[in-house]
């Protein structure tokens, strides 16, 4: 700072001459670091502009060869066989049953677990439940795939002899288990925001804990609590290694999830697992399995962006 | 009020309050099963995997005898990967953060990035996958090769670093900067002596988490092309001529620890599940070691800040 | 005010405070309160902000029992049937049941305006519509908002005014035929004309029900009240008819106060 020392009478020019040409520069120097800043914020944009480049411009020449309306409403998926058929509802049925067995068991749980935590715990469980769940979600995938496979299916075929090695109920259930602490502590995170004012008036009115929390706080939560679940459905429509490892990967349009299936996410891990040549239609496959699972998680994050907005608390 | 009339409110308020007791259990039972399933899990991969954890598990290359098999390769190229991921996902992380917090003006171009990252942060992991291999793999000719994985990784968990660094800086109170700028200094000055300085803490809170999602993701480095099978080691980074560093392992094939554990659970021999069951401890805990580091910290922002 | 007053001990009582002290944790708030509470009247508490009128208040329905480390001593005794608030086995949520409170800042429930009144109806177990139907018309009429609100029952109680949810609050407390209606500085989230709307909503509802208010403004308490009560630094310091609070106070401190040149 020796270039701002005050200026004396004898020379009264010179060091606000050498000041002003400091700022110049200094401005330039900002100017170019903001830059730098810029561009790195920037690099979110190009990820979500490479992703919708890659997905459709493969999918485009995909559907070059494969008719849209035989892709949505073939019953077969053997992209790889002579006889090749591509019904997405085949990879969608698996991805679609997984997905609500893994959120009969989140869902319930989840809210159970969030209403518990922010209305009847007190602070010291509550502090030390939280991050002790949080580590659920950050078991990695491929263990939980061990998991289903290796204890949890033997155990359910305790329960139903007839159930395959391969199934989805036995992936659903802990990819459910997975998806329970992002329910619940982000319905909790809602619950916790509701205003005690609200509480106070509803306990004012007589009502016990257990009425409070169902008839006051949850109605207020509502939108935060709708938000765990839609990001609870998009982590278990995305989910992968779970469902490779566990379910099988033998497409199979069924509803049933007593059976093995494969999902969209697992049918990518097969082709990528297999050597396919680069610019086969069963390399451009993936693409388009691909681009219909980021266009289904899409239609959930819009419908949660929806609630949230339409539902926005007011206290 | 008259006596039998409180007398049934009395009996009212007991079958309500019996709703309170039902939940209170209710809620724990939840709670304790979710954590059952984690000890359980933890303690079903350590019975299963108990005889395969020597030291020459760590020392050996993966095999056709699942006893001689090891995870040499894997913890390596997951060391090595995880570097790659660092060092990228790091400075831009932050960079953006800092950008979002201290520099963004707000108008659509900021409305945009931040819409995009938090939808980045919802995207499967997998469509990562699907992105490095058209094109680091394709389009950059980059190969399956660490690289890829680390850069693939590295976009994965950039939104958790961009969006730890904005609220460790949000939790700095205006009236630091205040001071700061009061005294003449520029806006990166600000950023370099005082931001970055107080935000680390949580920063690093943030970049744990993310490295801990990073080293458990196998779908999108398994969509990549990675191999399952690698029986020799990249090139090392250290040689002994000048000029000491080499940069050759970053084209490298290469294996990470999850993908040893998916090669070795699809094999339908259990000998080889024993091997995935070994491999998988040592990466679940180190998982846990990762979280629990970052957990650990944050409390100790917590309790040693006092704005 | 012409007509001559009673003599305080010839008038019914509906509730009293027996030396009741009150502790935040270690912070002793209330200092050995006697007070009555006279029926059908209104009672308005004043004195600086912190002087403890809103934690006497929420004594009487229990409030502090929602957070841990505070304790009660000492009685609340509720009449005609002599029941001790305050005693270890009266259940809070009986005592709430019995006493309604009105809170400082309006806060109707998410929920539609017919709802909202409903709701400690529902509580109670009461679910049959043409009851329920009653009851809300009822309560909102007592409350001065049913020509307001009669055509839209079922739209959300948060589309309504600051004042009109304040009413909704008072209809909401009323539903239920509380046997004291506790007001804790209703007006002070309010406009000048909402304020008045709700005094004079005051003044209607004690013939038919006992009103405690708590009111960080005089002139509030003046033209509302028939008693007041002026309270510093946790301690009771004089009791009377608010006339004679406000003209001739008795106690020095009451006056500096009453007269502004304290607080």
């Amino acid at each position: 700072m020796s270039g701002t020392a005050s200026p004396t009478l004898d020379h009264p020019m010179s060091p606000s001459a050498s000041r002003l040409g400091h700022r110049a520069s200094r401005h330039f120097k900002e100017k170019i670091i903001e830059l730098i800043l810029f561009s790195a914020a920037l690099v979110s944009v190009f990820t979500t502009a490479g992703i919708v480049y890659i997905l459709v411009s493969e999918s485009v020449v995909f559907f070059q060869h494969v008719p849209l309306t035989s892709f949505l409403f073939d019953t077969q998926w053997t992209p790889l066989f002579d006889d090749a058929h591509f019904g997405i509802m085949v990879l969608m049925s698996g991805t679609l049953v997984s997905s609500a067995v893994a959120l009969l068991v989140a869902i319930p749980l989840g809210t159970v677990i969030a209403i518990y935590l922010s209305e009847f715990a007190g602070p010291r469980l509550r502090e030390l439940a939280k991050p002790t769940l949080e580590l659920l979600s950050g078991v990695p995938t491929i263990v939980y795939g061990y998991f289903a496979l290796l204890f949890v299916t033997p155990l359910l075929q305790k329960i139903f002899p007839e159930l395959p090695g391969f199934n989805l109920l036995s992936a659903g259930l802990v990819m459910g288990i997975m998806i329970i602490p992002t329910v619940s502590s982000l319905a909790e995170d809602a619950m916790r925001a509701v205003p005690m004012s609200l509480r106070e008036g509803s306990y004012a009115m007589g009502a016990t804990r257990f009425q409070t929390a169902v008839k006051v706080v949850v109605p207020a939560a509502f939108s935060g609590i709708m938000a765990g679940y839609i990001l609870g459905i998009s982590r278990a429509v995305g989910e992968t290694m779970i469902l490779a490892v566990a379910a099988g990967m033998q497409p199979n349009l069924t509803w049933n999830p007593l059976e093995p299936a494969a999902t969209i996410t697992a049918f990518i891990v097969q082709v990528a697992l297999g050597d396919l040549p680069h610019g086969s239609v069963g390399y451009q496959t993936i693409f388009a399995a691909g681009l219909t699972l980021m266009l289904l998680t899409l239609v959930f994050n819009i419908i949660g962006y929806w609630l949230r907005h339409k539902y926005r608390e007011r206290y | 009020m008259m006596p039998q009339e409180v007398s049934e409110i009395r009996m009212l308020i007991a079958r309500h309050k019996r709703w309170d007791v039902v939940f209170g259990i209710l809620g724990l039972v939840c709670l304790a099963l979710g954590l059952m399933t984690f000890v359980t899990l933890f303690v079903d991969m350590l019975l299963d995997g108990y005889n395969r954890l020597t030291p020459e598990f760590f020392t050996s290359f993966p095999s056709r005898r699942s006893g001689q098999a090891g995870i040499l390769s894997a913890w390596i190229g997951t060391t090595l990967v995880m570097l790659v991921t660092a060092v990228v996902a790091v400075p831009l992380g932050v960079a953006a953060g800092i950008y979002l917090e201290e520099y963004a003006p707000s108008n659509w171009v900021t409305h945009i990035i931040e819409i995009n990252i938090s939808n980045l942060a919802g995207v499967p992991s997998i469509v990562y996958g699907l992105l490095a291999l058209g094109l680091f793999v394709y389009e950059f000719g980059l190969g399956q090769s660490i690289a890829t994985a680390g850069l693939t990784l590295a976009l994965l968990i950039l939104p958790v670093v961009i969006v730890a660094t904005r609220e460790a800086i949000r939790a700095i109170p205006g009236a630091i900067r205040e001071a700061a700028y009061a005294l003449g200094a520029t806006k990166w000055q600000v950023v370099q002596g005082h931001i970055l300085p107080y935000s680390t803490g949580g920063i690093l809170t943030g970049v744990i988490i993310g490295m801990a999602r990073a080293i458990g993701e196998t779908a999108p480095i398994i969509t990549v092309g990675a191999l399952t099978f690698i029986a020799f080691l990249p090139p090392s980074p250290v040689g002994s001529e000048f000029p000491f560093l080499s940069f050759e392992w970053l084209m490298s094939p290469f294996t990470v620890m999850p993908i040893q554990i998916f090669n070795w659970t699809s094999r339908p021999d259990p000998a080889f599940q024993a091997n995935a069951a070994a491999a998988g401890f040592i990466l679940v805990f180190m998982t846990l070691a990762m979280n629990g580091l970052a957990i650990w910290l944050r409390l100790r922002i917590r309790r040693n800040i006092k704005w | 005010m012409a007509e001559p007053k009673p003599a305080l001990d010839t008038l019914p009582i509906k509730a009293a405070a027996r030396r009741l002290n009150f502790y935040y944790g270690d912070f002793h708030a209330l200092k050995t309160i006697d007070m009555p509470i006279h029926d059908k009247r209104v009672t308005a508490l004043i004195g600086p902000s912190g002087c403890g009128k809103s934690t006497f208040l929420r004594c009487f329905n229990r409030m502090h029992d929602l957070y841990p480390g505070n304790r009660y001593e000492g009685e609340i005794r509720l009449l005609p049937d002599n029941v001790n608030l305050l005693d270890k086995g009266v259940d809070p949520i009986e005592v709430r049941m019995r006493l309604s409170m009105v809170f400082q800042k309006p806060n109707p429930f998410p929920k539609t305006i017919f709802e909202n009144i409903a709701y400690g109806l529902r509580v109670r177990n009461v679910n049959k519509r043409a009851i329920l139907e009653e009851k809300v018309e009822e309560a909102l009429r007592g409350a001065a908002l049913w020509n307001e609100v009669k055509d839209r029952l079922h739209e959300q109680a948060f589309n309504l005014s600051g004042g009109q949810q304040q009413r909704l609050c008072i209809a909401r407390a009323l539903a239920t035929q509380p046997e004291i209606l506790l007001f804790d500085e209703p007006t002070s989230a309010l406009d000048p004309i909402a304020t008045a709307s709700i005094e004079e909503l005051i003044a209607e509802l004690k013939q038919k029900v006992t009103i405690l208010i708590v009111t960080h403004n005089m002139q509030q308490a003046a033209r509302v009240s028939d008693f007041t009560a002026y309270m510093y630094l946790g301690e009771m310091i004089e009791f009377g008819w608010t006339d004679d609070i406000f003209i001739k106070p008795t106690n020095p401190q009451t006056e500096a106060y009453i007269t502004g040149r304290f607080g």
